[in-house]
């Protein structure tokens, strides 16, 4: 069953297009992630369902009832917002008491769910203080406290952790996507930083231009991108583009890059690609699909490249090096020790089964 | 000079400046107030009398006697009714005006300009008005009047104030179960507290002060104090006891309001100075 259906949505902001036509379904108990850029329309697509924003075309039906003129209260949903929003002049428990107060739960209810949410959530020694006593990670998890105390339908959160540093964010992250389980609630999560999209969601959905480019698992959009959009977003460091064509190359197809270096493609490759030959495309490969080569590796599909290696940077585990085919940079994740020092030449393999190949013109993957 | 001393010095200096000030301003309120409790000799003796032999309270008793001092009331009653209805509907429209972008962009500007209409301009027209409709020398007539011209200050004001409350705080009290009204109630009252108390001290200072309605639209039912006030200018002599005994009343309401309010006065005029 649907717990979220969404169907032809628009929404304008005067002469602003933000959401141009989503069609969207999200399961029940299913943890779904809306990724993009800022102005993408996730956050506009959100309060949408919400019910902060009036759709202006469209429907969308919270567990088959649709609710398009339905006032938020009654929506069935809980939200937590970016900045907290958090009621200064009540306490904390006070705060987490306030929404299911508005649903007359009894007094002994409320305690009950608070102490219980509280546990769940390591704030129990807090509940009697006030917002402006407490640091952003316990003001998150305040904030969140009072969306789980809800027993909601929908739970929708608006980017909650990007008010937080790095290291708070990590262990924030861990613990939203255990709370999730644990109560195997449907969570709606906007996000415009692609780790929290792929490390949380069940499902990402990636929005661009207040449109779906792809939606699926984490694994799928990273594996199978369907445009240059979707490869180039998610991945750190991201992936790497070229300028190349598609040439005959030993009896099959391959790339010839911009300094005229052929790599072949694997035979799998062939029939979709059979129509693009001799045309422009642009070749896609990860960074952590370029390695050093090594003797004796002879499985199939790995193209050779011979390189100069201009820019080294180790991160302690891995080391990212950068060297230029024509004029375009390229970024290869190597192992820590695999070059010592810069400006060295050395052998690379590029693993052609990963890589993609881009229609220039449409920007999708072939 | 030493550093020290030269701090020393800039401290003493100011609390000089402070203290030079302080009597400046309210040397006139200590005379009046010494006036009212004064004799008829010591008003006019010379050299002025500083301090009265006695704290006699004839003045005072004759203002209660004689009626006058119903007139204080009278302002009571249509400075706090005015004020309270002001702040009321006031802030309402002031919360549409801010979140539901009401009228657009200048309705907020259009809006403040009212306000600075010169009473005199409209104080004739209205009184033919009044005369029609048989509001002159009735409470319903002042109250309108003053909650009329306060509105525009009070929009204004809260609007600010209302501006400045985080979206978000109403948002996740509407996605929690609360009406938009119950919003207003439970969120945006008490997170602009401050500025309400400041912006119903103004209002109702100024229907307290105000002295051209009052005189051109009473006549003997509702007359406030302000215009009570002129009565004692007489074309022989002036009752100087009077005066000051009656000026007192009319200071003394305000003395207490804003001394049981000044936190919030403080706190809501340095809030408004930001975007108000």
């Amino acid at each position: 069953m649907a717990d979220l259906k969404i169907t032809g949505l628009h929404k304008y902001y005067g002469a602003v297009h933000a959401v141009r036509g989503i069609d969207l379904e999200i399961p029940a108990g299913e943890f779904t992630v809306l990724v993009g850029q800022s102005g993408c329309g996730k956050s506009t697509l959100l309060r949408t369902i919400a019910g902060l924003e009036d759709a202006d075309e469209g429907t969308i039906e919270i567990g088959n009832e649709v609710v398009n003129d339905l006032a938020p209260r009654e929506r069935d949903i809980a939200m937590v917002f970016q900045n907290y929003a958090l009621y200064p002049y009540m306490t904390v428990y006070d705060n987490i008491a306030f929404g299911l107060r508005a649903r007359k739960t009894p007094k002994q209810d409320i305690a009950g769910k608070i102490a219980r949410a509280a546990e769940m959530l390591g704030i129990g020694h807090l509940l009697q203080r006030y917002p402006r006593q407490l640091s952003g990670g316990q003001l998150q998890r305040v904030a969140i406290g009072r969306a789980i105390v809800r027993n909601a339908r929908l739970y929708l959160f608006d980017e909650p952790l990007s008010n937080l540093d790095a290291q708070l964010r990590d262990e924030m992250r861990g613990e939203i996507k255990r709370l999730h389980q644990e109560l195997g609630k449907t969570m709606i999560y906007v996000t415009h930083d692609q780790i929290e999209a792929m490390t949380m969601a069940d499902r990402i959905v990636l929005l661009r231009d207040g449109r779906i480019e792809q939606a699926g698992a984490p694994l799928e959009l990273f594996e199978q991108p369907v445009t240059r959009y979707v490869a180039g977003f998610l991945g750190s460091p991201s992936m790497n583009f070229l300028d190349a064509t598609l040439v005959a190359a030993d009896g099959g197809l391959g790339v010839r890059l911009a300094d005229g270096t052929v790599l072949p493609l694997p035979p799998a490759r062939h029939a979709a690609l059979a129509g693009y030959r001799d045309r422009p495309v642009t070749f896609g490969v990860r960074p952590d699909h370029i390695g050093r080569a090594s003797p004796g590796d002879t499985r199939p599909g790995l193209a050779r490249y011979s390189a100069v290696i201009e820019l080294l940077q180790p991160t302690g585990s891995r080391t990212y090096g950068t060297f230029r085919v024509g004029s375009a940079e390229v970024v290869a994740e190597l192992k820590a020790h695999d070059v010592s020092q810069v400006n060295e030449r050395v052998e690379l393999v590029i693993d052609m089964n990963r890589a993609i190949v881009i229609d220039p013109d449409s920007e999708k993957v072939l | 000079m030493s550093l020290r001393r030269r701090r020393a010095v800039k401290l003493a200096l100011r609390y000089v400046a402070a203290v030079a000030l302080t009597v400046f301003f309210l040397f006139p309120i200590y005379w009046l107030f010494m006036i009212s409790f004064k004799t008829a000799d010591e008003i006019y003796a010379y050299p002025p009398v500083w301090w009265p032999s006695s704290l006699q309270l004839d003045n005072y008793l004759v203002l209660f006697r004689d009626g006058d001092a119903k007139t204080v009331w009278n302002s009571l009653v249509v400075a706090g009714t005015s004020t309270v209805i002001a702040m009321f509907i006031g802030t309402i429209c002031a919360y549409s005006l801010a979140r539901f972008r009401t009228g657009g962009e200048h309705l907020a500007n259009w809006i403040i300009s009212q306000r600075m209409i010169p009473p005199i301009a409209v104080v004739f027209p209205i009184f033919l008005l009044y005369v029609w409709f048989g509001l002159v020398d009735t409470y319903i007539g002042l109250i309108l009047l003053y909650t009329a011209f306060n509105l525009p200050y009070v929009i204004w004001m809260m609007r600010g104030y209302i501006l400045d409350i985080p979206q978000a705080l109403e948002e996740a009290a509407l996605v929690d179960g609360y009406t938009r009204w119950q919003v207003l109630w439970k969120v945006v009252f008490p997170m602009c507290r401050a500025g309400l108390f400041a912006t119903a001290i103004f209002t109702f200072v100024f229907a307290w002060n105000d002295f051209i309605f009052a005189l051109v639209l009473t006549r003997t039912e509702v007359t406030t104090y302000t215009v009570q006030v002129t009565h004692y200018f007489g074309g022989q002599s002036n009752f100087w006891a009077k005066i000051a005994a009656m000026s007192v009343l009319g200071t003394l309401p305000i003395f207490i309001v804003v001394g049981f309010m000044q936190r919030y006065l403080v706190r809501g005029i340095s809030l408004g100075a930001v975007k108000g």
